[in-house]
């Protein structure tokens, strides 16, 4: 039998000696505040110029948020790669021999990677807050505002819980390619798009991305939403639990 | 082949039972049994495609078999404690990330089974890669990747190794250093394993053979046993006066056949004892050599209804 710790300290061996832990972490995390600091000073601008009913609903941490829709994308990138290089390189037979526990296995690799996402989401999270409110000026909002904390906390375990979703769909693919071709496109594209389109609105709402992102607004603008903030997290985290239930049982049935 | 051994003396074996393992219809490992014994390299022989990688990746649990069982000290490879520890195996150089340094790809390795840190820079330095510790293994040649391979099956001081192909790759002093290490390390009493599509290189390591084609155990021997039932051997012998010599020889009841270049073979006789029948009547002789059938041939001969992937001889068709 495998240990648990030692398993833990192998797989953070393994994700600190490799170059594009940093590269997508960085990314995530700069696009995030840049273009967060970005929009905000934009929309900090436009605010004389907006209507009543805008100025109404106007909600400056979500608007810091903004960034997080392509910085998202980085972490995918992430959690992608820290499950898909080692089928990619050949690597999984050498680590498979030396832990032969399949869950164990898999689970250290995502504990470590969801542990090193949750750290680099939760300083992207309040990082991007404090940047977009202090460009924001006259119209910002204070971390002890009602909700606000909620919303910065949730921001960086909403960025959690897309690297980790992207870990399972990745254990369940293989392959770098097939993994970032369905995922990629489908958090910038396809969620969006059915968001859009009235017909599938209500259906784009139980997507991962749509539920989680909830935790991060402070000012709900649609009531007829079915659920409230934590309760977009539970679907989401219930999308999450789906993804590495399926990566899971792949990796134990499957030869390496 | 070899039964169930009881017992402590199963400690360091590998037990294959009724092993198999089917792709579609075909099947690439068909009902194998046989022990592998510490002490003694042993030899897993087979042409491409005979089932050899497979097995060896069933013994690490890495693919599941159809049927039957692979048994380690007695274990499942899964119940091993630390397997590292108890078993290395180098399956494929390749199975590195490129990005990633020597050092740091025996470090994940040696973290997962409790492996002192001390022992990277230990099985790095037996195996030269010590200059390149830090260098990221993407620039690696095979050989190098090879070496690596080497270090990672080391790492855990293990009882029992397992090698796949291990020379290939290798310039020739690595693989007369990779022959020699094969051989220490089953002199120290653990259970070495090793596969190759070569006879030649198997004659020149191992000590016992099993041969395997078409996924079926064609053959479970001594190397010893093997060269002596299937190797012919003969004396060559040559003189200017070939006529005579042949007429001395089927006098003492020998019998000669031509050879090569108009010698004469002589099967089952001493090369002394035909040394002396010769000078015994005054011939000269230009050759007396001890010969030996190649253990190739004898091989070719074992597999051939067994080969996955037949070339056609000459140009026809």
């Amino acid at each position: 039998m495998a240990v648990v710790t030692q398993v833990l300290g192998s797989e953070w061996t393994k994700i600190k000696s490799v170059r594009s832990t940093v590269w997508t972490l960085g990314v995530a995390l700069v696009v995030t505040v840049a273009l967060g600091v970005l929009i905000s000073a934009l929309v900090n601008n436009e605010y004389d110029r907006m209507s009543v009913r805008d100025r109404l609903v106007f909600d400056p941490t979500y608007v810091s948020f903004t960034g997080m829709g392509l910085g998202q994308l980085a972490l995918i990138v992430f959690g992608v790669l820290v499950v898909t290089n080692e089928y990619s390189t050949g690597m999984i037979r050498t680590s498979l021999a030396a832990v032969p526990q399949r869950g164990i296995f898999l689970f250290c690799k995502i504990a470590i990677a969801g542990a090193l996402a949750l750290a680099v989401g939760m300083v992207t999270s309040f990082l991007t807050f404090f940047a977009g409110q202090a460009v924001l000026d006259g119209h910002r909002a204070s971390i002890g505002d009602p909700g606000v904390a909620r919303a910065v906390v949730g921001g960086g375990l909403y960025m959690t819980l897309i690297a980790v979703f992207s870990m399972g769909v990745a254990a369940m693919l293989r392959g770098p390619m097939l993994a970032l071709g369905i995922l990629m496109p489908f958090f910038f594209l396809i969620s969006n798009i059915l968001a859009t389109v009235s017909a599938t609105e209500k259906i784009a709402e139980y997507l991962p991305d749509k539920a989680g992102q909830k935790v991060m607004q402070v000012v709900l603008t649609d009531d007829t939403s079915p659920y409230g903030p934590w309760g977009g997290f539970g679907i989401m985290l219930l999308w999450v639990a789906a993804a590495l239930a399926g990566g899971y049982a792949v990796l134990k049935k499957r030869d390496a | 082949m070899a039964g169930r051994v009881p017992g402590p003396y199963r400690e360091w074996m590998i037990e294959l039972e009724d092993l198999s393992k089917r792709y579609g219809d075909r099947l690439a490992v068909d009902h194998l049994s046989c022990t592998i014994r510490p002490g003694v390299v042993t030899g897993f022989l087979g042409p491409n495609g005979a089932g050899k990688s497979t097995t060896m990746r069933m013994m690490l649990d890495l693919d599941s078999p159809t049927g039957g069982t692979v048994r380690i000290d007695g274990k499942h490879y899964r119940q091993l404690h630390n397997p590292l520890r108890t078993v290395g195996a180098l399956l494929d150089a390749k199975a590195v990330h490129g990005g990633r340094s020597a050092w740091n790809h025996l470090l994940c390795l040696a973290r997962s089974n409790g492996i002192p840190r001390s022992r990277v820079g230990e099985v790095l330095d037996l195996v030269g890669l010590t200059p390149v510790a830090r260098k990221r293994a993407k620039g690696f040649s095979l050989g190098m990747g090879q070496r690596l391979g080497i270090a990672a099956a080391l790492l855990g001081d293990p009882r029992i190794l397992m090698f796949d192909e291990p020379v290939n790759g290798l310039d020739p002093e690595g693989i007369h250093w990779i022959r020699t290490l094969m051989k220490s390390l089953a002199g120290q009493g653990r259970t070495v394993f090793v596969s190759s599509h070569l006879m030649s290189e198997m004659a020149l390591t191992a000590d016992h053979l099993i041969v395997i084609g078409q996924g079926r155990l064609l053959a479970d021997t001594s190397m010893a046993d093997f060269i002596a039932r299937n190797a012919r051997s003969f004396v060559l012998m040559r003189s200017p006066e070939q006529e005579r010599l042949k007429d001395v020889l089927s006098g003492a009841g020998i019998t000669a056949v031509p050879g090569a270049s108009g010698a004469l073979e002589v099967s089952g006789e001493d090369a002394a004892h035909l040394g002396e029948l010769a000078a015994r009547h005054r011939i000269v002789l230009h050759e007396l050599s001890p010969q030996r059938a190649s253990l190739e041939e004898a091989f070719m001969r074992l597999t051939a209804g067994s080969v996955e992937y037949h070339a056609r001889t000459g140009t026809g068709g």
